[in-house]
């Protein structure tokens, strides 16, 4: 069996002849036809017809960054998966979180992990945290048509910048567009609810684990008032993703441990429903 | 440009010495199986021009002679592993199928081009078990070998195989695989002379059969130093 563009017998000139260090430049010219949202025809309508991650948040803390994603993608008003992954390693040094149409976004995960990896290889060096960032970039632009169909990806990026010695997070708009964002942000339909909780509970001198209990926190205010983002599901045991990056690399945090930090958050609610307060001066 | 009649024979044995000699003019490498995973080790004078490098999570590539034109055929590897991986999965790539590759590959710039390529290359996998591992040798005219322990390219291969040869063990450490590669590469001249290697001039890596995913790692600076012996120290094989 062979894929589209694979060498039968020797190795075409297309693969010897000197080129770029990007995966997605020697797809484009080998194989166009795997790179992601190829060939799909949109409508309006699709919108409705595929699934759509939601809420996605990240907070840095002195020594480095926290991704947290929930694990709901929806279909319209039908809950598409209970335990679905929006947060995954990009490199060793980095992390992308992804809402939007979930299908294109979990290939241009893919191809954006495969073009880091790439590189690396061929050129023998890692891509500076700002070169990743507009890789990523070149990649949502390449997407916009896909995009004004409906089928918009909107990831957050971020990662540890070993030149500077922090955390830093990047988020997109459909264009392309990229801004550095300071703190935290959130994407996807719960955003709003998420930051509004971010800005009141962050603080600069978090350590990782109050990150990640800021992050759960932002998590369930979105579940609370975006009926697309997924509570904590205690009775099947499924919880949000949480990524941390820093100086020694990107770890996901162990099932057990975000099972805690949830239980304790939910625990808290009970109590008081609209979580911590923040003092009004 | 040649004139009148050559036959064939003569032909292809003119390319052949063409290319065995260029490979001869280089530096060796040298390839040790141990039961954690697979060493390369070549003697280098270029801190940024490898001759061991990543292809994919379980396979890594080691070539000696003309540098432009390994690196033709390694950057050619690393996108084909890449580009099938992408449209499969990474378990999908495979040693055995880049080597075929390749083999055609040389086996055809032989026959076609006015000049054959001057390289030798090695593709190794590392797999689960000790058994699992596949060391395929490639030379210019597009042969493949499947090596079994070790394999050994370039220079004055010869003395540099008989020496590992003949202190090969299959329970080798890392550090034991290591020093008797560089031993080796030490000993490649015809009259018996050795030459003692420093960090500087070598280049190491290996496949490291317990590390998740990619599995390929540079061992240099401070850890490649702990692992050599001292400038004093009798060589392992003789005690």
């Amino acid at each position: 069996m062979s894929y589209p563009g694979e060498p039968v017998g020797r190795l075409p000139n297309s693969f010897l002849a000197p080129g770029t260090a990007s995966f997605t430049d020697f797809l484009s010219r080998q194989a166009p036809e795997l790179l992601p949202g190829h060939g799909q025809a949109g409508g309006s309508a699709l919108a409705d017809q595929t699934p759509h991650g939601t809420t996605i948040v990240a907070a840095t803390y002195p020594d480095g960054v926290v991704m947290a994603g929930d694990r709901r993608s929806t279909m319209g008003n039908i809950i598409a998966q209970r335990d679905v992954e929006k947060v995954f390693p990009a490199d060793e040094y980095s992390c992308i979180g992804i809402a939007g149409a979930a299908g294109v976004a979990v290939e241009m995960v893919r191809l954006f992990q495969l073009e880091l990896e790439h590189y690396e290889k061929i050129e023998g060096i890692v891509l500076s945290l700002d070169g990743k960032a507009n890789r990523l970039s070149h990649m949502i632009r390449s997407n916009l048509g896909l995009a004004l169909q409906g089928l918009a990806v909107l990831p957050l990026f971020a990662g540890f910048d070993l030149d500077v010695g922090t955390g830093r997070i990047f988020s997109y708009d459909v264009t392309g567009g990229r801004s550095e964002e300071h703190m935290y942000y959130s994407v996807g339909s719960g955003s709003l609810f998420a930051r509004g909780a971010l800005k009141k509970l962050f603080r600069p001198d978090l350590s990782v684990s109050e990150a990640t209990t800021l992050c759960i926190q932002a998590l369930y205010d979105a579940a609370d008032d975006d009926s697309a983002t997924g509570g904590p599901d205690l009775s099947r045991g499924i919880f949000p993703v949480v990524s941390v990056v820093d100086a020694h690399g990107y770890r996901r945090s162990a099932e057990s441990a975000v099972a805690e930090v949830v239980e304790t958050v939910v625990a808290a609610r009970s109590v008081r429903p609209d979580g911590p307060q923040a003092p009004v001066q | 440009m040649q004139f009148g009649y050559v036959s064939p024979e003569q032909l292809m044995k003119d390319r052949a010495d063409y290319a065995r000699k260029g490979i001869a003019r280089g530096r060796s490498v040298v390839v040790i199986q141990y039961p954690g995973g697979i060493l390369f080790a070549a003697e280098t004078p270029s801190r940024s021009l490898h001759k061991i490098s990543e292809i994919y999570d379980r396979i890594a590539f080691g070539a000696v002679g003309k540098y432009n034109e390994f690196e033709n055929l390694r950057v050619a590897g690393v996108r084909m592993a890449d580009l099938r991986g992408y449209a499969f999965d990474r378990a999908d790539v495979t040693g055995r199928g880049l080597a075929n590759v390749y083999a055609q590959t040389l086996g055809t710039i032989f026959t076609t081009e006015p000049k054959p390529y001057e390289v030798e290359i090695v593709v190794a996998e590392v797999g689960r078990t000790v058994a699992d591992d596949q060391i395929y040798r490639l030379t210019y005219d597009g042969s493949v070998a499947q090596e079994q322990q070790f394999a050994v390219m370039g220079g004055s291969a010869e003395q540099i195989t008989r020496y590992v040869a003949e202190n090969y063990r299959d329970d080798l450490t890392l550090q034991q695989a290591l020093r008797l590669a560089v031993e080796a590469l030490g000993r490649d001249s015809g009259n018996g002379e050795t030459r003692t290697l420093t960090a500087d001039a070598l280049e190491v890596a290996i496949l490291d059969r317990d590390r998740p995913r990619r599995r390929f790692r540079r061992i240099v600076g401070p850890e490649l130093d702990e692992m050599l012996p001292e400038p004093d120290e009798p060589p392992a094989a003789s005690t």
